[in-house]
């Protein structure tokens, strides 16, 4: 790897665009063009990996396979028109995407290039051979110093602190290998991108910090050691935050049919979890979604810190039309980009959607290198790249000292909906915790479709403890009881789908009535409402209510009160919308909870006093949607 | 560049592939005219891999007939390519886009690479104008969105032609002199292109026409498509025309792609499809669209027949992965007389969500969708049920969704094939359905839209829930 030698954190050139030659070195030729797949001659002085510029357009490519003076190429850009003799250009450094300020807000494609930017240069299509960085060298950001002359640095180390956005202070950080005394710092003020911010003396000379740095996006960038995920990622959505919660610096899969919901689940998170920073990678999917991001995110408020989400998001769009290299390619620029604010500090959230096109985007790339497939003509190596890819999440602490995190949340689109398809089955291996899509739930719009029974999450022991101090103390007692609830149910509507309800005891029943009520007060959520985000109090605030009812009407049916007068309690209706109220409207909550109770007591009084003769009277009960699944 | 040099012999001819050895220069994807023996008429064909010493070319028109020896190849330096300008509106063209109606070729400066260039997402609009269809179960469950491309799923003898010549001469989008249609026949049988083509024409709509019909060449299935995007995307992005684009079969253009695959000798996925049927597939179905800073808009309906009714055959599942949802048509509602057949359950718009309720459709749409869906569903359980123990043993709260899901089939998902309804009498009418099950059902209807729509429906009724049986308020039905 001598030739990516100095590649590795501050490019010699500051205005490195991509467009450099490497001098005098000599070019390749192309001799074979086969879609995406390029084969050259004379290149026996190239690197393995090395991106390459391909023909006389200039295409983007990286080196993927060397024999002798010949190499195999991945372009990264449509080929049409490349013609058999063009040179291929080699740029001396793996395929990097350019670190800095100016990434959060903006919109960029698979291989680091800025679509805004992007448009006002080419128009509303994509044209070739354009070459970007992420970031613009140009613009000037407010800079505060972190240090002052004199003082020792080590790698991690933050010298200085650029306002990025309202939300995220940008902290330039010592690199790797650079050590020793600050011998220039930039006095508090606005600098341009491409100025350096400070200069540091070591043993090997005086070395300048710089705003920004490239990173070669298929290396995982290091840290000081891995910490247990043991704090939630908080999502706003009760089934996760209260049934399969996860972990800052967790591993969650997303998978389902087309239809099932995971763009909505996924659009969910990215707006409502707690994270500092959002990575949302739209790799493969559709162009509208993106949009919609883009429309939509910069004029939500983050129920965190009331700024607009924009300014928190990073948004990467590698479209199902967009080049399918560029697409294999967007996962890691992602994560790279993930880990460069997780340095800073920041619990950083990413999105896939959908890793399922990542795969079959190695597939295809696969296939045209003519390699032996394994399951389903998918590469051998797939399940080695999805774990190497899933191991750069979690908890760590960075060289500076800081407690940070990445957690990677992977849509998987399996075909068919069949969940033992290779990717789903591999990305079970690598990821702890599984919140499965249902389309019976979907089809009767039970959003989000996750399935109670199906899906599950390794990090709920380990996140009980934050969840007991911070939120209520009973919070697992009430996650168990009501899996518990909807676990029975499974069974109970198995009997009603063969027999119908009537031949069910009381008490079974009643399990069924509060299934119903936990699926449509509880599990349900609708995105499109101020429901959206649910804050875990108010959360709970709805599963003790339903719970406390259940557990004292199965008192009053022991005691041989007929289900068919609790049923009919009007407050059960209100049970069911008791969402629909303002997570502050504590006195609503209460008021219900309150009635309820009484209510409860009233009927099992009077059935006391004066005997069931009402009993006969048939009663609407609540729906019961769904499949019990 | 070696353009237009006359190349004669092939060497090798392999089902629609063709290889030619010697020939320096040439581009990836570039046009090639293949000239038969004995001056016959040119075949058109596209360079589809170069390598060292030969390149390989797919030939639309097939190979029969051709003589290795004197067969002569003429490389034309450029992609394939589709004249455009206004004078397009009212023709028909083959499925490489020559002229069939006897008029002349078109002649213009704007010649467009039928391939296409990927949209920026950054220079997309999102959509959100509403297309009102006049069938109640697309407007108020799977509300079509101008700029969207939604699939009709459908079987072998369903009538998905005629819903979608409905579709296009009852949607009404903005000014009708600003309305056009492209329509792309790729492996259609002779009868269905005539039907299609007369009776858009006779309401007087701007019609393009592309035809590959069910004898033509296979393999000029896979460009068809492409002339027909492009075609739109002037119409559109050029002209600012709004243009609803109806392609049927996409399952005999993916047929095609398979067959171009194996003879390619390409390592198949599923069914024998090639591995990148998805980008593939993609390619056609992201040009729909709507542009910043441009008029028009490029509306979608790709027709796809689904083998054996399988909606997870590779076509139909990967189709769905990339449009934004899907209407599925379902032969047990055809057979029992519902017209369109359109199964509400696994039918989806994606876009409907920002294209409904307050200043779009009305505000009561959203909810009493997500109803509709909830107590669809329901009906189909109680339904399997019914078939168990007898619709008889029933308790009253079944019967009720019996009674409910009978309505809705009958009255609300069948119209007639001229019945034009307006989004406000759907919604209506969808009330009124929904009035016939207990309050205690409509769990997705706020307590404020009960007061408000519910009630008035119910005129025997007080209170949402602690009132009469719902057996009875069925039986009003």
């Amino acid at each position: 790897m001598e030739r990516f030698e100095k590649a590795d954190t501050n490019y010699p050139n500051p205005q490195n665009t991509g467009s450099e030659k490497t001098g005098t070195e000599k070019p390749g030729v192309i001799t074979m063009i086969n879609g995406p797949v390029v084969r050259g001659s004379g290149m026996s002085h190239f690197a393995m990996r090395e991106l390459v510029q391909v023909g006389e357009l200039g295409l983007t490519g990286e080196i993927l396979q060397m024999d002798g003076d010949t190499s195999i190429i991945q372009v990264y850009e449509d080929t049409t028109g490349v013609r058999v003799g063009e040179p291929i250009r080699g740029l001396g450094r793996p395929l990097s995407v350019c670190l800095g300020p100016g990434l959060l807000g903006h919109i960029i494609d698979g291989i680091g290039r800025p679509l805004d930017r992007l448009m006002e240069a080419e128009g509303g299509f994509l044209a070739r051979g354009t070459h970007l960085d992420p970031i613009d060298m140009g613009r000037s950001w407010e800079v505060t110093p972190l240090c002052k002359v004199g003082d020792t640095v080590s790698p991690g180390m933050a010298v200085a602190a650029v306002k990025e956005t309202d939300l995220i202070e940008n902290r330039v950080v010592v690199p790797r290998g650079v050590e020793g005394e600050v011998e220039f710092i930039a006095a508090p003020g606005y600098y341009r991108t491409s100025d350096p911010v400070a200069r540091v003396r070591g043993a090997s000379g005086v070395t300048p910090v710089m705003m920004y740095h490239y990173w070669p996006v298929r290396t995982p960038r290091p840290y000081k050691e891995r910490l247990l995920p043991d704090e939630p990622l908080i999502t706003g959505q009760r089934v996760i935050d209260g049934l399969f919660p996860i972990s800052k610096g967790g591993v969650a899969a997303i998978p389902g049919g087309f239809g099932t919901g995971k763009t909505v689940t996924q659009h969910q998170l990215a707006k409502w979890s707690d994270a500092r920073v959002v990575v949302y990678i739209g790799c493969g999917e559709r162009g509208n979604e993106m949009t919609q991001v883009l429309e939509e995110f910069p004029s939500l408020e983050d129920p965190y810190s009331k700024k607009p989400l924009m300014q928190r998001t990073i948004l990467i769009a590698n479209t199902s039309n967009m080049p399918v290299a560029a697409r294999e390619a967007s996962i890691y620029t992602g994560i790279t980009i993930a880990e460069y604010y997780r340095d800073m500090g920041y619990d950083v959230a990413m999105m896939a959607d959908s890793t399922s096109r990542w795969a079959e985007a190695l597939r295809e790339l696969s296939g045209r290198l003519g390699e032996i497939p394994a399951e389903e003509g998918f590469p051998a190596y797939l399940a080695t790249r999805l774990a190497e890819f899933y191991e750069r999440a979690g908890k760590v602490r960075t060289f500076g000292d800081q407690t940070a995190s990445i957690s990677v949340i992977g849509a998987v689109s399996p075909p068919g909906g069949d969940f033992t398809e290779p990717v789903t089955r591999h990305t079970k291996r690598f990821i702890r915790c599984f919140w499965a899509l249902d389309a019976s739930l979907a089809h009767a719009r039970h959003f989000p479709a996750i399935s109670w029974t199906d899906s599950y999450s390794e990090y709920a022991e380990e996140v009980e403890d934050w969840y007991h101090q911070h939120v209520d103390p009973s919070w697992s007692a009430l996650r168990g009881e009501a899996r518990a609830v909807l676990a029975e149910d499974d069974t109970v509507q198995q009997t009603i789908r063969l027999m119908g309800e009537d031949v069910l005891p009381d008490s079974q029943r009643l399990v069924a009535l509060t299934a119903s009520l936990l699926k449509n007060g509880y599990l349900q959520q609708n995105s499109f409402s101020q429901d959206s985000f649910c804050p875990p109090e108010k959360g709970i605030m709805i599963l003790k209510m339903i719970l406390d009812f259940h557990n004292q009407a199965k008192k009053l049916v022991a005691g041989g009160c007929p289900l068919s007068l609790i049923r009919r309690m009007k407050e059960l209706i209100e049970l069911t919308h008791v969402r629909e109220l303002a997570a502050d409207d504590k006195a609503g909550f209460e008021s219900l909870a309150k009635r309820l109770r009484e209510r409860l007591a009233k009927v099992g009084s009077e059935r006391l006093a004066g005997g069931g003769e009402e009993e006969a009277e048939p009663a609407p009960a609540p729906a019961q949607e769904g499949r019990g699944v | 560049m070696a353009a237009l040099t006359e190349y004669t012999g092939i060497d090798k001819i392999n089902g629609p592939i063709v290889m030619l050895k010697g020939i320096p220069g040439v581009g990836y994807d570039e046009v090639v005219e293949i000239l038969p023996p004995g001056g016959g008429e040119a075949r058109l064909g596209r360079a589809v891999m170069i390598g060292e010493d030969a390149v390989m070319v797919q030939v639309f028109a097939g190979t029969e007939g051709l003589v290795p020896a004197t067969s002569r190849a003429r490389f034309l330096g450029r992609p394939l390519e589709i004249a455009l300008s206004p004078s397009i509106l009212g023709r028909t063209f083959d499925g490489l886009g020559r002229p069939l109606d006897g008029s002349g070729p078109i002649y213009s400066d704007i010649k467009r690479n039928i391939n296409g260039s990927p949209m920026n997402p950054m220079a997309r609009v999102y959509p959100r104008d509403f297309i009102n269809t006049g069938f109640s179960t697309i407007d108020v469950l799977m509300t079509l969105i101008r700029g969207q491309k939604l699939p009709i799923f459908s079987g072998n003898g369903l009538p998905h032609n005629q819903l979608a010549i409905q579709i296009a001469s009852q949607a009404r989008l903005v000014g009708t002199e600003n309305f056009a249609v492209v329509f792309a026949g790729v492996g259609i049988k002779h009868d269905d292109a005539a039907a299609f083509a007369s009776s858009l024409s006779r309401r007087g709509t701007n019609l393009v026409l592309f035809q590959n019909l069910a004898d033509d060449p296979v393999i000029e299935r896979i460009a068809t498509p492409r002339y027909a995007l492009t075609a739109a995307e002037y119409l559109a992005f050029d002209l600012g025309m709004h243009v609803l684009v109806i392609i049927t079969d996409i399952t005999s253009y993916c047929e095609a792609l398979r067959e171009l695959s194996v003879s390619r000798g390409e390592i198949p996925s599923r069914k024998g499809y090639p591995s990148y049927l998805y980008s593939d597939l993609a390619s056609l179905y992201e040009r729909a669209g709507v542009l910043k800073g441009k008029e028009g808009s490029i509306t979608f309906l790709p027709i796809l027949t689904m083998p054996n009714d399988d909606i997870t055959n590779p076509v139909p599942d990967q189709t769905g992965f990339i449009t934004e949802g899907q209407i599925v048509l379902s032969r047990e509602l055809d057979a029992r007389g519902v017209y369109p057949p359109i199964d509400p359950l696994p039918s989806l718009s994606r876009l409907m969500k920002d294209g409904i309720g307050k200043g779009y459709t009305r505000e009561d749409h959203p909810s009493v969708s997500s109803q509709l869906f909830a107590c669809y569903s329901r009906v189909q359980e109680v339904k399997a049920l019914a078939e168990v123990v007898g619709g008889d043993e029933l308790g009253d709260e079944d019967k009720a969704y019996l009674a409910f899901g009978e309505a809705f089939e009958k009255t609300y998902i069948n119209q007639a094939k001229d019945e034009n309804r307006d989004i406000g009498l759907s919604l209506d009418m969808s009330w009124k359905l929904l009035a016939s099950l207990p309050a205690s059902a409509l769990t997705r209807i706020s307590m404020e839209d009960m007061e408000k729509y519910i009630k008035p429906n119910q005129p025997n009724r007080q209170g949402p829930a602690e009132d009469a049986p719902a057996g009875k308020a069925a039986a009003a039905v």
